[in-house]
Formats: structure tokens, C-alpha cells, sequence
């Protein structure tokens, strides 16, 4: 009896010791009738708006090539816990969706395929992309482990209506979008100059990098963390100002984690402006807002400042490194960013082109288009390329999120308390690494 | 259902008792499937766990951990550095659950007790309130606490009730989901799903009170909560020990709650609890050793309480007996 | 029975304050279930404006809930269904035997309940690809390591309470069926699951809504094949909506029949309790 149980247990220690040791699954195997797996983020209305528009486009690549895909398309909640599990374990799919801002990170896990030369080659060559889509690819100064697949932008959305009631014109600089959006707030009518997603942590330290960056600042000095800098302090208080001093923001903002909230207050005339990226589009119209009422600017910079209006937002695509079709994966990546797949998928998933010489389908509006598409290729910087970038944008913006949380309940936040929660956010940083 | 288990407070056994002669291979086969299954999903696991919180395992050696500097209790001494950032936000997360546990177990239990005094006699109706306390553990987890998100918004039906009541102000109406608001919300949330089971364990236990102790103590002029005291409660006792135990167990473990409430990572500090804040360093911020170093510090000191009262309370059955 | 005022009117007070307690979010759910999502959004209406069954409808195309559904149903009922299974064998060996281990054995047991479940996640994962790895067998993304995963993860507490229900059923009558001839499983059969019955029920009742709700490891080792309800609802939410009507309506249908079968179950093990073969 005794000898059964020991044997069990010293079973059951060499999985998991099998398990300690183990690292990438071997490649290998021969390739017959080839199916690659495919991880998809949510773009769509739904993941199974997701379903419906991937799938004819993946059954055209099999026609094309005999290459079968089996899509999953994976909510944003646990894509990244997913991917996680995927490289920590060797089993994963051949090729994913990744948010571009994660492309740092998980291009130091060694895990995915660099596009080198040859690869990149491959997939028909990196002349193909734009300049600005090809920044985010990676660790700064190494090969990069993704190649842009969707672009995206931030914009200022206002309504032509409200604004053309005040007459008012859209703003060039900060300071007068304060002034207008403080025109345009009147709490007793319940309406707001602007609209935030002051409780999402993504959104918020989208903004801590976006007003750093007017200020000419860097949020990372080499590979070390460097939040607390006098201009990055300034740049995260002129953005709290919105909603502390300014009081152009509705405190309940502090509650919006996604961007649903926003986009129905804009769409239902509570407030004249928001924030958001250019894929807002079919949210507003679900909410009854079509995009002849609205217009859209580059988020301005204050005078003086450096005119920067977005981080490079987008999705990328990687393959894994352990795929046992790394052939039929590169064909894959090929197909996803030929010019004639993004622009089908550039007006569904509202997705600025990230090759050159292919006409922005994201918008029927062609100054919306004409905005947006400068505001990626012009006024857009990469955010921090440095394996610390999954660390940052999850303890900044939790920092940030904590400051609106003090400012609706009725506490103030000054600058020192900013400067500390962003020396706490950093001193976590650093421990991460 | 009468004294439902008390082997875990029967480690020792009862002096007095017979030992029974051990059966051969029999209980082997017997226990032989759990402790397999145990052993694969539980032990081995937790083995790995506790070896990984002596490594450096961050995303640079996620693909490689054969690479990943051992440590030894490096990960433990961030953990336990109160005064730096992150064992200060460890300590802050490991007290608010500390309070979240003492009330919704002990919510919790009261409420189950209540409900299932109230419901031990037969009377018309007693069947189908019987069966609407239990529809909260009948909905799926997700159901209820998203329902409940949904009602904490600050337009929601929460502030919509304060309204009605005028316990809020109007243009001031409280946020449940952000700052400290967010504790008492998160625990109304687990009290609302926890406090059926309780419910059912004690109406169950209950089954097995004799109703003649109740009648002679009547005749001898108990009042209803005196008779609550010494019959209902020392009958209860098997089922108590047992119950607010694994309240404790699985209230200070949970991940639910707060998870869907709040969502990945936008816990506020207040509704920080220590196993979302884990999962949080482990999965989004990619520290995997520093997480399971504070996972290994949660199970040791889940393990010195739990000790603790199964010492007590095993004194306390030999003195009564 | 007599029944005091006081007693009458503390059982009023507490049947009344919790009814209003668990009925308040189950008449939010049922009430925001019927209306349209632009009346989602916004101050919430106690009425109704407008009533539409329409969310009741499109439940089933915005995600693939009856895929979702009948994947809980199966995972949940095997789960609990063994775990139920391997839990009285492993009871009965615990209440009738003193063999050597077996005090480490319900120690282990006891303590597997305290670790935490973030702790064993990634390790846990990895077993199962190593597993995948060596001998072929997929657990990652199948039904059958959701099932394996839920199935140890009740059984602790499934031990727990029916060796308790087993220590205090008489030994008298094992000994009785021995001297009829019945070996030790026929004694089991015959003799002590009849009378614990209704432990019986309610440990599989708890094994059932333990794996029907699980949120943590489903969210890992679950893909677009096997994912369960507990995980699977999240997706009405998605990056650019909150279908709230939708949610709520999803989860009333899901509910309806875990509820009807607690209704069915409850008579039955209720009758169990009180047929009172445990005192």
C-alpha cells in the first residue's frame, strides 16, 4: 500500500518538476494539412460581431492558400492573462492579437517570432507599413516581435450642435478647450463640457504619457522609471484640473471604467465633448448619434507646449515563436496586413491604415478622416518602449484613477498628493522589474 | 443533518473511544481517488507555487524559467517592507480583508441563523420563502455581483432607494464603487451571496433538534430566545464549528467578489482585496514571484487561524464532554 | 407548538427584512431585463417606460450562450456528480477505519481549503500542458480539465461534512449487515447511504453551484469550446457597449433551471432530513 501511495506521489513530482523546467514545447513534426490557431481581440460591437466580420475574411486566406484558421476571438479582460499562460507554458496559438502597448513586454519574454530580415521579408517587407506604425513594434533598439495590424488615435469629439448654440469653434490649444468646455457646462441642466473615462486605468495613463509628452517630458529615463519629473506632475494636475478646478467634468465620471459612459453622455447631449479613440464611431451611433453631428479635432496641446495628441494606439499581431507553421503563420501575417484585407477590415473595426497608400475606411467623413490620420502619422508618439511598459501603465493608472476616485468624493488633490501616489507608482514599478 | 463533520476537529481522537483496528488495504482504496486527485490539482500545484515565490519570475522569464534568478526570500522581504510601496499596499490590502471577512461572516451567519429560526416551525408559506432565501446561491456568481455593480452605479437603484428613504441628499448622492464606499459595497455584494448557505447549513442542522427539548423547555417557562440559547445553539454547535470555518476559508480567499465588481485591476484601495491584489502583481503587473511570495504569506497565515481555532475548539469539545 | 408573541413577531421582522434583501437585485434584474438598452443607461427607473422582450432575443446571437450553457451543465453535473462519487468512498474510509495516514490525510485535506487560488493558477496550468505534453491527454481547453479541476476542488469540503454525517451513523448497524454477510461496500450501499441521504444531496448540491460559478481558472483554462457561463457572460460587455438588459436577461434564463432544480431537490432532501434516521 505503502509502495503505491509513494510511487503516486513520486509521479506526480515529476510533472510538476517537468512542469518547473519546462520552457518552449519542441518544434518539429511534419506539416500536414496545416491549420493555424488564431487569437483575436475584441474590435467589434460584440465578439460575435468579431466572429462575423473575421470569418469571411479568413475564409478567403484559406481559399487563397489551403491554410485552415481556427479563430478565437478573446475579450479584452483576458487576453492579456491568456497570453500570459501561453508563454509561461509553450501552448499557445500560432498567431495573436496584441495590444500594441504590450508589444515591449512580451518582445523580453524571448517568446514570440522576431521579424527579422528574412521574416519580415516574408510578409512582404517593412517598406509596406507607415513609419509611425512600425514605432511600436517592440523593445527599443531590438527586432521587432509584431508588425501593426489595426491603427488607432485619439481625437477630441465635439458637438457641431452645442458648439454652433455657443457659438463656439472647435479649440487649437488647452486652454481653450477649458474655456470653451466651461461655456458649455451647466450642472443644474446636466450638461458637462466634457466626458471622461476617469475610472479606466488604460485611459488615464493614456493621458499621463499624452500631457507628459507636451511637456516635453520623458516618463522613462533609460529603463527606470522616472514619474515624479516637475512636468509630468503638471501634465497628470492640468488633466485632474478637468474635473478638480476647471469643473468641466461630472465628478460621477470618476465611475466610467470603459467608454461606454462617455460616449452616451456625448450622444445624448450631456456633454459637448470627449475623448476617445477614433473606433468610437459605431458605439455614438448605437446610442443614436450619427457621425454628421459630431466633428473632430486633435486633442490640443497648452500653448507653449509640444503638439502631441495621441499615444501610437493600434493593435499588432505576433506570432509565437515555438509555432510548429512558422511558414504557414507568416503567410498568415501577410495576408492580414495586404492592403486589400485592411481595407475591408479598416471600416468595421474603424482602424486608421497602417500601410502606406491605402485610403482611410474608417470614416464616411472625410475631415474626420483627414484629422485623424494626421494626428497618427504626425502628432502621435510610442509609448515607453521598455520591458517595464506592462508595470507602468497598470500602476500609474491605477495612481489616477485613485486621484479622480479623491476628487468626486469631495477630497482635493494637490500637487504634492499627486507627486506621491506617482512616486508610489513608481517605486512599484521598479519593483516589478 | 446532524453534527455535519466535525473530523476536522477530531484530529485527536476522543479519548474514551475505542481504536478501531486498522482494515487492511481497504481504506487505502477507499481514500486512494481523492488523495490522487488532491495530489495533482492541489498539493503538486501548490508545490510549484511556493518554489516560484523564490524566484524572480517576471515577464523577462516567462518563456524560460529555468533562467529566472533564484531569489530566496528576496520576494518576501518587498512583501514584508511596510514601509515601501509595495508591502505598504500588501498590508493595506491584507487589513481591508481582514474587516471584509469579520463582517460578512459574521453578517453572514447571522442572517442565515435568523432566517432559519424563523423558518423551523411549519407555517403557510414557509415552503416558498424557504426556496426565495435560497435563490441567491441558486444564480450563477457572476449574475449576482454584476447585478449588483449595476445597482451601485450612482444613478443606480442603491442611491434611487437612499432617495426615497432621504438618507442621501439629492445632487449628492453617494459613489458605492469608488473611495471607501467601496468596502461596505463590496461586502453587502458577498453578504448577499453567502448568507443563503449558511442558511441551508444551519436549516439542515436544525432538522436534527429534538422539538420535545423545546416543549419541556417552554413548560418550564424559557422565553424564545432563552430557548434559542441553551437548546437551539449547543445543538447547532457540530454544524457551527464546521460552517464558520469554511465561511472564514473562502470569504478571505475569495477572488469573485471583488473581481467582477471592480474589474481587472480598477479596484479602488478601500475594496482592494488580498486576492485580487495578488492576481493583479501576478498577471497584470507580470511579478510572479512577488506574487506568489505574498500568496505563500496569505495560505501561512490562513494556516496559523485556522490552527488557532481548531486548537481552541478542540479543548473546548474535550471540556464539555 | 406554542408560539410566543415575541417569537411571532421577530419571525415577521426577519422574514420581511430578508425577502426585500434578496428580492431588491432580483427585481432590478428582471425589470432592467425588459427594457431597452438606451433606458439602461442613465437614472435607473423603477418602471419601466417601455417594455420589450426583445433583450430575451437577442441573448442568444450577441454571444454563444446555449454553447456556454450546456457546457456549465455538463461540467458542473459530472463534476459534482464524482466528486460526490470519490467523496463517500473516501468518507467512509475516513469515519470507519483509524489506518495509519489517515490523520495526515484529513489534515491535507482541511488545508487544501486555505490556499489561495491565484497561489496554484499558473502551476496548475502548466501541470496540464505537461500532462497534454507526456501522455496525450488534453486537459487545457477541454471539458474533461474543467471537470478534473472542480471535482478536487469540492472535494475537501465534500469529505468534510459526509464523514461528519458518516461518524454519526450507529456502528451498530454495520455490525448488523456484517452478521447478515454484507461485505464493507455492500454495508455502504445498503446500510449507510440510505440513512445519509440527505448529506448526500446537499454535498452534491454544493459541488454543483461551486463549479457552475467558478470564475478564476475557468478564465484560464477554458477557450471558445468549453467556456462556461461563469466566464462566458462577461462578454456582454464588450469594448465599445454595455449590453446591461442583455446581461440580465441571459441570467435570469440560465438561472430558471438551476433554480427549479433547487425547488425539486429541496423537497426531496428536506423529506430526507426529516424522515430523521440521524438524530
Amino acid at each position: 500500500m505503502k509502495f503505491r501511495k509513494v510511487a503516486a506521489i513520486a509521479a506526480i513530482a515529476g510533472v510538476a518538476l517537468a512542469a518547473a523546467g519546462c520552457s518552449a514545447q519542441s518544434g518539429g513534426g511534419s506539416d500536414k494539412g496545416v491549420t493555424l490557431t488564431y487569437w483575436a481581440s475584441n474590435q467589434g460591437t460584440s465578439l460575435a460581431n468579431d466572429k462575423e466580420v473575421l470569418t469571411p475574411v479568413l475564409d478567403k486566406f484559406t481559399k487563397q492558400t489551403g491554410i485552415k484558421v481556427k479563430l478565437e476571438v478573446i475579450g479584452w479582460d483576458s487576453l492579456q492573462t491568456r497570453i500570459n499562460t501561453a508563454v509561461s507554458s509553450g501552448v499557445g496559438p500560432d498567431v495573436v492579437n496584441i495590444g500594441n502597448t504590450w508589444a515591449p513586454y512580451l518582445s523580453a519574454t524571448g517568446a514570440f517570432l522576431p521579424y527579422d530580415d528574412a521574416n519580415m521579408k516574408a510578409i512582404g517587407g517593412s517598406d509596406k507599413f507607415v513609419a509611425t506604425a512600425l514605432q511600436t513594434g517592440g523593445l527599443a533598439g531590438k527586432t521587432v516581435t509584431s508588425v501593426p495590424l489595426y491603427g488607432l488615435a485619439y481625437g477630441l469629439f465635439y458637438s457641431k450642435k452645442m458648439f454652433a448654440d455657443a457659438g463656439l469653434t472647435p479649440p487649437t490649444t488647452w486652454e481653450e478647450m477649458v474655456a470653451d468646455a466651461k461655456k458649455l457646462t451647466d450642472p443644474a441642466k446636466g450638461t458637462w463640457g466634457m466626458s471622461l473615462e476617469a475610472g479606466s486605468y488604460t485611459e488615464n495613463v493614456h493621458f499621463a504619457f499624452i500631457t507628459a509628452e507636451q511637456n516635453g517630458a520623458s516618463l522613462f529615463n533609460g529603463d527606470k522609471p522616472d514619474f515624479t519629473s516637475s512636468p509630468v506632475v503638471d501634465g497628470v494636475q492640468r488633466y485632474l484640473d478637468l474635473m478638480q478646478t476647471d469643473k468641466v467634468v461630472n465628478p460621477s465620471n470618476a465611475q466610467y471604467t470603459d467608454g461606454t459612459g462617455p460616449a452616451a453622455d456625448f450622444a445624448k447631449g450631456r456633454a459637448a465633448m470627449i475623448v476617445s479613440q477614433d473606433n468610437a464611431g459605431p458605439t455614438l451611433e448605437a446610442n443614436g448619434m450619427s457621425s454628421s453631428d459630431y466633428g473632430v479635432v486633435a486633442i490640443p496641446a497648452p500653448e507653449g507646449g509640444k503638439q502631441v495628441s495621441s499615444g501610437i494606439q493600434g493593435i499588432n499581431l505576433s506570432v509565437f515563436k515555438n509555432t510548429k507553421n512558422k511558414d504557414a503563420a507568416l503567410q498568415f501575417v501577410k495576408y492580414m496586413t495586404s492592403s486589400s484585407t485592411q481595407s475591408g477590415l479598416g471600416k468595421p473595426y474603424a482602424s486608421i491604415p497602417v500601410l502606406k497608400g491605402v485610403t482611410p475606411t474608417f470614416t464616411d467623413d472625410a475631415d474626420i478622416a483627414k484629422v485623424f490620420s494626421d494626428v497618427y502619422n504626425n502628432r502621435s508618439k510610442p509609448y515607453p518602449l521598455v520591458p517595464l511598459e506592462g508595470a507602468f501603465e497598470t500602476n500609474v493608472g491605477n495612481a489616477i484613477n485613485g486621484l479622480f476616485a479623491n476628487i468626486a468624493t469631495n477630497g482635493s488633490v494637490s500637487s504634492s498628493d499627486i507627486k506621491s501616489a506617482l512616486q508610489t507608482a513608481e517605486d512599484k514599478t521598479n519593483s516589478a522589474g | 443533518m446532524t453534527a455535519a463533520s466535525t473530523t476536522g476537529v477530531k484530529l485527536t481522537p476522543p479519548p474514551g473511544k475505542r481504536r478501531r483496528p486498522p482494515g487492511g488495504w481497504l481504506p487505502y482504496a477507499l481514500i486512494g481517488p481523492a488523495v490522487l486527485l488532491e495530489l495533482l490539482i492541489h498539493v503538486a500545484p501548490m508545490i510549484v507555487g511556493i518554489w516560484i515565490s523564490f524566484i524572480k519570475l517576471t515577464q523577462l522569464y516567462l518563456a524560460n524559467w529555468g533562467a529566472a534568478p533564484f531569489l530566496g526570500f528576496g520576494n518576501y522581504q518587498i512583501a514584508l517592507d511596510f514601509n515601501a510601496a509595495q508591502g505598504k499596499s500588501l498590508l493595506q490590502s491584507f487589513l481591508v480583508t481582514c474587516v471584509y471577512t469579520l463582517f460578512v461572516v459574521a453578517i453572514s451567519w447571522v442572517l442565515g441563523m435568523a432566517a432559519a429560526v424563523a423558518l423551523q416551525r411549519s407555517f403557510r408559506g414557509r415552503a416558498v420563502l424557504r426556496t426565495l432565501f435560497l435563490v441567491p446561491y441558486a444564480i450563477p456568481m457572476y449574475t449576482s455581483i454584476i447585478a449588483w455593480k449595476f445597482m451601485f452605479q450612482q444613478d443606480g437603484a442603491v442611491n434611487s432607494v437612499l432617495d426615497a428613504l432621504h438618507l442621501a441628499s439629492p445632487g449628492h448622492q453617494p459613489f458605492w464603487l469608488l473611495g471607501s464606499n467601496a468596502l461596505p459595497a463590496v461586502i453587502i455584494v458577498a453578504i448577499w451571496k453567502t448568507w443563503p448557505f449558511a442558511f441551508l447549513m444551519l436549516m439542515a442542522g436544525l432538522q436534527s433538534v429534538n422539538e420535545d427539548l423545546y416543549e419541556a423547555a417552554a413548560l418550564d417557562g424559557a422565553k424564545p430566545f432563552r430557548q434559542w440559547r441553551s437548546i437551539t445553539l449547543p445543538a447547532l454547535g457540530p454544524v457551527n464549528r464546521v460552517l464558520l470555518l469554511v465561511l472564514f476559508l473562502w470569504t478571505f480567499n475569495d477572488f469573485n467578489t471583488p473581481y467582477i465588481l471592480f474589474g481587472v485591476n480598477n479596484a479602488p484601495p478601500a475594496g482592494d482585496l488580498i486576492s485580487v491584489h495578488i492576481y493583479s502583481a501576478s498577471f497584470i503587473n507580470q511579478s510572479f514571484g512577488f506574487g506568489s511570495s505574498m500568496s505563500v504569506l496569505l495560505l501561512l497565515f490562513l494556516l496559523l487561524v485556522t490552527g488557532i481555532y481548531l486548537f481552541v475548539n478542540s479543548r473546548r469539545h474535550r471540556d464539555d464532554a | 407548538m406554542r408560539e410566543t408573541a415575541g417569537f411571532k413577531t421577530f419571525r415577521v421582522i426577519a422574514i420581511v427584512v430578508l425577502a426585500l434583501f434578496v428580492l431588491f437585485p432580483l427585481y432590478v434584474m428582471v425589470s432592467t431585463s425588459l427594457k431597452p438598452l438606451q433606458d439602461v443607461q442613465g437614472v435607473f427607473a423603477w418602471i419601466p417606460t417601455t417594455i420589450t422582450i426583445q433583450p430575451f432575443i437577442d441573448i442568444w446571437n450577441t454571444i454563444p450562450l446555449a454553447s456556454y450553457f450546456v457546457n456549465s451543465l455538463i461540467v458542473a453535473t459530472i463534476a459534482s456528480v464524482l466528486s460526490v462519487i470519490v467523496a463517500i468512498f473516501a468518507s467512509y474510509g475516513v469515519s470507519r477505519w483509524r489506518f495509519r495516514g489517515r490523520n495526515v490525510f484529513t489534515t491535507t485535506v482541511l488545508a487544501t481549503q486555505m490556499f489561495p487560488g491565484v497561489l496554484f493558477l499558473l502551476p496548475l496550468f502548466l501541470i496540464f500542458v505537461n500532462i497534454n505534453n507526456t501522455f496525450g491527454i488534453q486537459l487545457v481547453g477541454t471539458r474533461g480539465g474543467l471537470i478534473l479541476t472542480y471535482l478536487t476542488f469540492t472535494l475537501p469540503f465534500a469529505i468534510w461534512m459526509l464523514s461528519g454525517y458518516f461518524d454519526n451513523i450507529p456502528r451498530e448497524l454495520d455490525e448488523a449487515a456484517k452478521v447478515d454477510g454484507a461485505s464493507a461496500l455492500g454495508t455502504l450501499w445498503r446500510v449507510i447511504l440510505p440513512v445519509a441521504r440527505p448529506g448526500v444531496i446537499a454535498v452534491l448540491v454544493y459541488s454543483f453551484m461551486t463549479a457552475w460559478g467558478e470564475v478564476l481558472f475557468a478564465s484560464v483554462l477554458t477557450t471558445q469550446d468549453n467556456r462556461t457561463l461563469a466566464v462566458g457572460l462577461g462578454e456582454y460587455s464588450s469594448e465599445v457597449n454595455v449590453y446591461w438588459n442583455e446581461i440580465m436577461a441571459a441570467s435570469l434564463v440560465v438561472s430558471v433551471p438551476v433554480v427549479v432544480g433547487f425547488l425539486l431537490l429541496q423537497r426531496n432532501f428536506v423529506a430526507g432530513l426529516s424522515a430523521g434516521a440521524v438524530k
